[in-house]
């Protein structure tokens, strides 16, 4: 009698938490006092510590703009570096509250892993790292080559999709950690490695002899990487996402970080609608109407961004290339803030 | 009994709840409900959990497309085989670890342990280094420094050590040709078969003789004669009908053969090092707890050192050294879980790594990976006890 009872009890407590979930995430993080942000910790560009334990790259910045905007400072953040074998189960349970970590956007990862992509902040696909002295030019000719690939990522996936789609035969050899199999590489354990472009250009610069490599032009896959919410609460959802387009709408109507308190006296509509000088699409969302200026003046718009982390002011050098506004031939597209 | 007016009084009966008896069992029942019920509480509200995050649960995903490659595979396996057919995969290469790192590990760990007996001072100092230094150092160390030493030290492909027979060695593995044997090879094999039973037949006739005659027989040269040189002459009689398959050196890799990876060389090293130092001392500790009196008697009689310690320390030993063997064996299965740091595919690489991560679903995943250890394990147990109880001194 007294366990039915314990169990409608439960029932009942389990029953309040999942109606009251939906508007959670913003007000734990509140009282908190502290964005958790999950973040790579090893991958140059995206997500990595400097040598003064200062986190820098293009997922942190989102993560420093998400706490500008909650919390008008960008240090009030924890990051949880996270591999890509842990990565979800942190989201899931709840350890931190977005995942910033360079991960693509798939059906599954959407549907089964309860699970929600925001918006996508790098474009990217996967391509081959290998040895000049091989003298291979594409990766067409990468027949019966071993390939070092890091485990339980689209990487593994995608390689042996490409190999089995092109009748090429395999060997892999999978890590736990990037850090691993870049070292099996340059050891010659394997003769090509792979992992999305971005990281080719990061991992190449930690390798013995930087100019012995070359990355081969196949780009083999779409790998689109954006942040990641859990599913149930739509209002968390909306502010990340927003968080994104505000620094790619900010960069499309010329704000930047130097001149946002001019901006704020300017007479375009659109510049007056994004700053918050005209309506309340901040307090919309469930932050404040200055929302953007404090992402900008923290952070920077996405160009700014980009070029800091992995553009020409960065030791990557990658290209805009896909990650050009789309009114300069690339795919960062936001919607308009009215 | 009967009182004074002759009516028989009935003896009371003591109420049920006063009987000892009666109590355990009612609390022991009693206990197992509550069990049970925080079991299946606990199983509910991590399914109600998972179903209101719309996370995928139940075992759907067995029969899914794995879509990876795996390294080093026993059975057949391609990239567009199930998840199920990769967790067998990874079982079988935990099994192949596990299983020849416990009888080398076995070996090793009784040389050294009587080393560190001997009375050889030069002997017993280097095991005893051996046992302490490597008790000492955490194992996924061990593990890291074997496999950056194994590859380091091996040449590149382009150089690879050629092995008189046709084989190669670098850094990718060593290369060995396999033997392909054609259908006349059977009588090879019946011979063989044939051999081992007669080599096991001589040895029960040879033990019954020297028990009524007291007479030795050769019983080592019979067996290898029979199990090596028997089924080699008909192996020749037949006319060799085995192929070799060489293995060749492609454009980057070597094809055909057998490949023995460097990342399974470096986990059976560190393995078999690693709980080699413990059973050692497991082996010191069995044989100095045979009585003196044993030594000196047998000494007495005239037998040698060597066969004193094979005829009555180590067998009257064994009851001491088998339980905490056991323990050992167990830690070396469970410890070729490490293999994930090193790029073996063992079952939690596989399965607890790639496979969780493709799927999401991670209670399951572990629930399985955490059934099949513990299979593992008290299968173990149960046949050292097994052969525990078999050596047991049975009292008069």
């Amino acid at each position: 009698m007294t366990s039915v009872v314990l169990r409608l009890a439960l029932a009942a407590i389990f029953g309040m938490a999942a109606s009251a979930a939906s508007a959670q995430t913003l007000n734990t993080i509140k009282s908190r006092g502290v964005l958790n942000c999950g973040a790579n910790g090893t991958l140059a560009g995206f997500g990595l510590p400097d040598s003064q334990g200062r986190w820098t790259g293009l997922d942190v910045d989102l993560c420093k703009a998400l706490a500008a905007a909650i919390f008008n400072d960008a240090n009030k953040i924890k990051f949880v570096p996270l591999t890509a074998k842990d990565r979800f189960t942190a989201l899931q349970s709840g350890e931190v509250d977005v995942l910033a970590r360079n991960t693509t956007w798939t059906s599954s990862r959407d549907t089964s892993l309860g699970l929600n992509f925001t918006a996508v902040n790098y474009y990217d696909g996967q391509g081959f790292l290998v040895r000049k002295a091989l003298k291979v030019n594409s990766a067409l000719e990468l027949n019966d080559a071993a390939v070092c690939v890091q485990q339980g990522t689209t990487t593994e996936l995608n390689l042996a999709d490409f190999f089995r789609a092109n009748k090429m035969k395999l060997k892999t050899v999978t890590f736990a950690t990037a850090d691993e199999a870049i070292k099996a590489y340059d050891a010659g354990r394997c003769d090509a490695y792979t992992t999305d472009a971005s990281g080719l250009a990061g991992e190449r610069l930690r390798l013995a002899n930087v100019n012995d490599h070359i990355i081969l032009p196949e780009v083999i896959s779409k790998e689109p990487l954006g942040a990641t919410v859990r599913h149930g609460d739509d209002q968390w959802f909306d502010i990340v996402k927003w968080t994104h387009y505000a620094m790619v709408n900010a960069e499309e109507l010329g704000v930047t970080k130097a001149n946002v308190d001019d901006q704020l006296k300017s007479e375009n509509p659109d510049v007056r609608r994004l700053l918050g000088t005209e309506g309340k699409h901040g307090e919309a969302l469930g932050l404040t109407n200055d929302w953007a200026v404090r992402i900008i003046k923290n952070v920077g718009n996405y160009g700014e961004s980009f070029e800091r982390n992995v553009g020409q002011g960065s030791q990557l050098k990658i290209a805009r290339g896909l990650n050009a506004l789309w009114n300069k031939g690339g795919l960062q597209y936001a919607p308009p803030v009215r | 009994m009967t009182t004074a007016s002759g009516v028989a009084t009935k003896i009371p009966k003591t109420p049920l709840i006063y009987n000892p008896k009666v109590r355990g069992i009612a609390y022991q029942a009693v206990l197992c409900i509550i069990i049970a019920f925080l079991a299946w509480s606990a199983v509910s509200n991590a399914v109600d959990n998972l179903a209101r995050a719309k996370i995928a649960s139940g075992f759907g995903f067995w029969d899914t497309t794995a879509g990876f490659d795996i390294s080093q595979t026993l059975i057949e396996y391609s990239t567009t085989s199930t998840y199920g057919r990769a967790f067998w995969v990874g079982l079988i290469n935990t099994l192949l670890v596990a299983g020849i790192g416990i009888v080398l590990a076995t070996i090793l760990g009784f040389i050294v342990g009587i080393a560190r007996l001997s009375k050889n001072w030069l002997v017993s100092r280097v095991a005893g280094c051996y046992v302490e230094i490597i008790r000492n150092l955490p194992l996924l160390l061990q593990l890291l420094f074997w496999y950056n030493a194994v590859l380091k030290a091996l040449p590149g492909i382009r150089e690879s050590i050629a092995i008189p027979g046709g084989g190669f060695l670098n850094n990718r593995g060593l290369f060995l040709p396999q033997p392909v044997f054609e259908p006349a090879a059977r009588f090879a094999l019946i011979a063989l078969l044939a051999g081992v039973l007669a080599a096991i037949g001589y040895r029960i006739w040879a033990k019954r003789r020297q028990s009524q005659t007291g007479q030795q027989s050769p019983v080592l040269w019979v067996t290898l004669g029979l199990v090596i040189a028997l089924p080699l002459a008909v192996l020749a009689l037949s006319g060799f009908p085995v192929q070799f398959n060489y293995p060749e050196a492609g454009r980057f890799n070597i094809r055909g053969g057998v490949e023995v990876l460097p990342e399974f060389a470096a986990l059976l090293f560190g393995l078999v090092t690693y709980t080699a130092a413990f059973i050692a001392e497991n082996v010191r500790a069995g044989i100095l707890a045979v009585a003196k009196g044993q030594t000196e008697a047998a000494y007495s009689l005239g037998l040698r050192p060597g066969p004193t310690l094979r005829l009555v320390v180590v067998p009257q030993a064994m009851r001491v050294i088998v339980p905490p063997l056991t323990n050992q064996y167990l830690n070396l299965t469970k410890n070729s879980t490490l293999a994930v740091a090193i790029g073996y595919p063992d079952l939690v690489q596989i399965f607890a790594g790639t496979v969780l991560n493709q799927t999401g679903q991670a209670v399951e995943v572990i629930a399985i990976t955490m059934a099949v250890y513990l299979t593992i394990s008290l299968v173990t147990s149960g046949l050292m006890n097994l052969y525990n109880r078999s050596v047991a001194v049975v009292e008069r």
